[in-house]
């Protein structure tokens, strides 16, 4: 086991908690997505919308208590670190994530008249969430300091990571339902997505300038040649997402998977390029992963657990989607 | 203004009080679940079914509400008290680890199966998907005590450097409080599930629901009562002579014994007084103390006195103490008393019903006064004998904590009030729903009246 040296170990966990936290913002993403857009028309789409999250909105936020548990117990002097400085944006975005995840049971068990209150608590609740995750990254981004600057930043980021959530939900949800439904997923899609364009450029602006760091990754060959082919192929997303969504509908529903499978690619290469833009560091500017891993007898006891536990995760999370793939037009409770 | 420490107390204490209402719930609720599918897969009646898929929408709802206060939790650990994993880090670590990994993504995925899946997905597969739910809310129990049972007897450590490191894992998971902890906590789940199920149950029947479901339920959860409020008393002594063994100073304030004294008695009722050391207006049974926790009349029993300056407040744990215990007594009164008019005549009285109803909630109240005595008769430590809880806290304004706990505390009134109101709306709109019919070929009832007929014939 020489291979598992203190430094291996924090980098295998550092990539743990990013696959982590990914996972999380693509998975847990649609679902706020959902809740962000939801369709106020008509109860029937709220409906159908939340069903098609039901059997999995529980797992997906699992993913944001596995990220910030690896943080804890990995890196726990940038846990505390991060989250000492976001105190006040973490609170609030708990506090959305619990109203929309009992909103979410609440209307499908309170009296008929009472469920729109729900609805709006779900929407309000996912909006908060998100909101507050995206400040969050922008004051990450800024390097935990809080100034003008930086909280305007931070708002923008939260806009921005809002509308991304709202590209990817609707993006889920042209996969899931049929009809007008569908035709108005296809119309948000494209609204977020061109909200979510202007926030990446916005954020590969700004990031570079403020922090000499990110500045010298992206430009320094010959690496930075290699590393220019991420925002290229996200920009290329985009323009092929815009294209598919022009042309969407199509008969026998084909392609109706398209704009989801495009939005993870987009997910990917933005988090691939802030990972790339902070390495080494956990903590912006102040805090290397490896300065920040805990010691190297749990992460040994933690990395063995890890290996054995998450390809089972894996399977029957597989057999999860696979059990309730399709149109959710006709999924309920039972 | 407070300061952060008691603020940061007060926040923690109001999220895991909270947070702990709803698994109390769903850990033996998600197992009765797994008795009524059982029984409706191998006999294929419909009241298993109706039984099921009443319960498994009081699940959801209490499964929803556990997820979202416990992310809150993981949160806290780092933002309140830095100190705690600083210190013990290497063991809590891989604990909690341990518990998302191997219970909260299997619990997660596979109640979307359960709630779901049941047109969707093999009948066994949906009877999997139950029991795979029950065991992971189990296994998250069992994590989770665990850890909290390392904090009050530490074991299978080492410090270095003032930094704990483990190493026996063993000795670490089956620490000397985990086993006595453990069972109390699945007793103390199956007793407060027990008593809501029989509240709501008695709630429908006395609502004038004729349905066989309720009735069936009511039974079960009585029934089920009787067995086990016995045996909570009996594996809650244990534990407690487990503490006295290993954390004499919680049952010296349990107790409210602030002198070394022989023959101690036993206090029903008092106001502890700090102030002078003792307790005013006492009621108390001569020597009873010492023979419960010593088996001899004149046993001696540590006071307070012994650890000055290193004992828990005693007022709070006294009362949490008496309230559970007095809850738990009278859990055990009715649940006998309704047993057995129950199995004499087969149904309740009006009274009965009333009292069944007002104590829905009873398991609650005193889940959460055992965890208070527990949790404060640890202080001033937060990892006994290791680290003080005073050393663990965060550097946060106390404003910022100062604001969170009322955002926190404002959220958690509406959410509670919301929960106990659509349980009881739940159950009313069961009661209007129709029989299931009963000429189904196959059922029991139809049998029987067959078999009448022949008879008759």
């Amino acid at each position: 086991m020489s291979l598992l040296t203190a430094e291996n170990l924090a980098l295998v966990f550092a990539g743990l908690t990013a696959l982590a936290v990914l996972l999380y913002a693509i998975l847990d993403g649609y679902d706020l997505g959902v809740g962000i857009t939801l369709p106020m028309q008509q109860e029937a789409w709220r409906d159908t919308a939340i069903a098609s999250i039901g059997p999995f909105w529980d797992a997906n936020e699992t993913w944001l208590v596995l990220a910030v548990g690896l943080l804890l117990v990995a890196f726990p002097a940038a846990h505390s670190a991060i989250l000492h400085a976001l105190y006040l944006p973490a609170a609030l975005l708990l506090i959305g994530l619990i109203l929309r995840g009992v909103a979410f049971d609440f209307r499908a068990k309170v009296k008929p008249e009472r469920k729109i209150r729900w609805d709006w608590t779900f929407k309000f609740g996912s909006l908060l969430a998100t909101f507050s995750q995206g400040f969050m990254l922008g004051i990450y981004v800024m390097g935990l300091e809080y100034s003008v600057g930086s909280v305007v930043f931070a708002s923008f980021s939260g806009l921005c990571v809002t509308a991304a959530y709202a590209m990817i939900g609707n993006a889920w949800l042209i996969g899931k339902t049929s009809g007008d439904l569908q035709r108005h997923a296809i119309r948000q899609c494209k609204l977020a997505g061109v909200w979510t364009l202007a926030g990446i450029l916005a954020v590969s602006a700004i990031n570079p300038l403020v922090n000499a760091n990110v500045y010298q990754v992206w430009t320094e060959p010959p690496l930075a040649y290699l590393f220019a082919a991420i925002p290229l192929l996200c920009f290329a997303m985009f323009a092929l997402g815009y294209l598919a969504l022009q042309r969407l509908p199509l008969p026998d529903d084909r392609g109706a998977w398209l704009p989801f499978f495009i939005c993870k690619i987009i997910f990917i290469c933005s988090f691939v390029g802030l990972a790339l833009s902070f390495y080494p560091f956990v903590v912006p500017n102040q805090m290397t992963l490896y300065e920040a891993a805990s010691s190297k007898e749990s992460l040994t006891i933690i990395f063995f657990g890890a290996v054995v536990v998450i390809p089972i995760i894996a399977a029957y999370t597989a057999v999860a989607y696979y059990a309730f793939r399709g149109k959710a037009d006709g999924l309920k409770y039972y | 203004m407070l300061d952060t420490l008691l603020l940061s107390r007060i926040q923690f204490a109001a999220n895991i009080s909270f947070h702990i209402l709803f698994p109390t719930i769903t850990i033996a609720l998600g197992w009765l679940l797994v008795y009524f599918k059982i029984r409706f897969d191998l006999s294929q009646h419909p009241v298993w079914m109706r039984a099921y898929r009443f319960w498994v929408k009081v699940f959801a709802l209490t499964f929803a509400l556990g997820v979202v206060s416990g992310i809150t939790m993981s949160f806290q650990f780092g933002t309140n008290w830095p100190g705690f994993m600083e210190t013990v880090g290497n063991i809590a670590g891989p604990l909690l680890a341990y518990e998302i990994l191997t219970a909260f993504f299997l619990e997660a995925t596979m109640l979307g199966i359960m709630l779901f899946g049941f047109n969707k997905v093999p009948r066994w597969l949906h009877t999997l998907a139950t029991l795979l739910v029950a065991l992971g809310t189990t296994l998250s129990a069992f994590w989770i005590l665990v850890l909290n049972s390392w904090m009050q007897t530490p074991a299978g450590f080492e410090m270095r450097d003032g930094v704990a490191h483990a190493t026996d894992w063993l000795a670490i998971i089956f620490n000397p409080s985990f086993p006595y902890r453990f069972t109390h906590m699945l007793l103390a789940s199956a007793l407060t599930v027990c008593f809501l199920v029989a509240g709501i149950s008695a709630y429908r029947l006395y609502r004038g629901d004729n349905k066989k479901a309720p009735r069936l339920t009511l039974k079960t959860a009585l029934f089920t009562a009787a067995v086990l409020a016995p045996t909570q008393a009996f594996v809650g002594d244990l534990h407690g002579l487990n503490t006295l063994e290993h954390q004499p100073q919680k049952i010296a304030a349990m107790e409210g014994i602030w002198h070394t004294e022989q023959g101690a008695p036993l206090v029903l009722f008092a106001i502890p007084d700090a102030e002078t050391q003792t307790n005013r207006f006492a009621l108390e049974i001569p020597k009873l103390a010492s023979l419960i926790l010593t088996h001899d009349l004149n046993g001696e029993l540590k006071g307070l006195n012994e650890f000055p300056g290193a004992h828990p407040p005693v007022a709070p744990v006294f009362y949490s103490f008496r309230v559970m215990v007095g809850i738990g007594v009278l859990m055990l009164a009715v649940a006998w008393w309704c047993s057995l008019r129950l199995y004499r005549k087969g149904e309740l009285s009006p009274l009965q019903y009333k009292v069944l109803i007002g104590m829905s909630f009873s398991g609650w109240l005193a889940t959460l006064a055992g965890w208070y005595v527990t949790e404060i008769g640890r202080q001033p430590y937060l990892v006994y004998g290791v680290l003080k809880t005073s050393d663990a806290v965060t550097t946060v304004a106390s404003e910022q904590v100062a604001l969170t706990l009322i955002m926190y505390l404002a959220l958690y009134v509406v959410l509670l009030l919301a929960y106990v109101k659509t349980l009881f709306w739940l159950a009313k709109r069961a009661i209007e729903v129709e029989e299931y019919d009963l000429s189904l070929p196959g059922l029991p009832e139809q049998k029987a009246k067959l078999a009448n007929e022949g008879a008759e014939a």
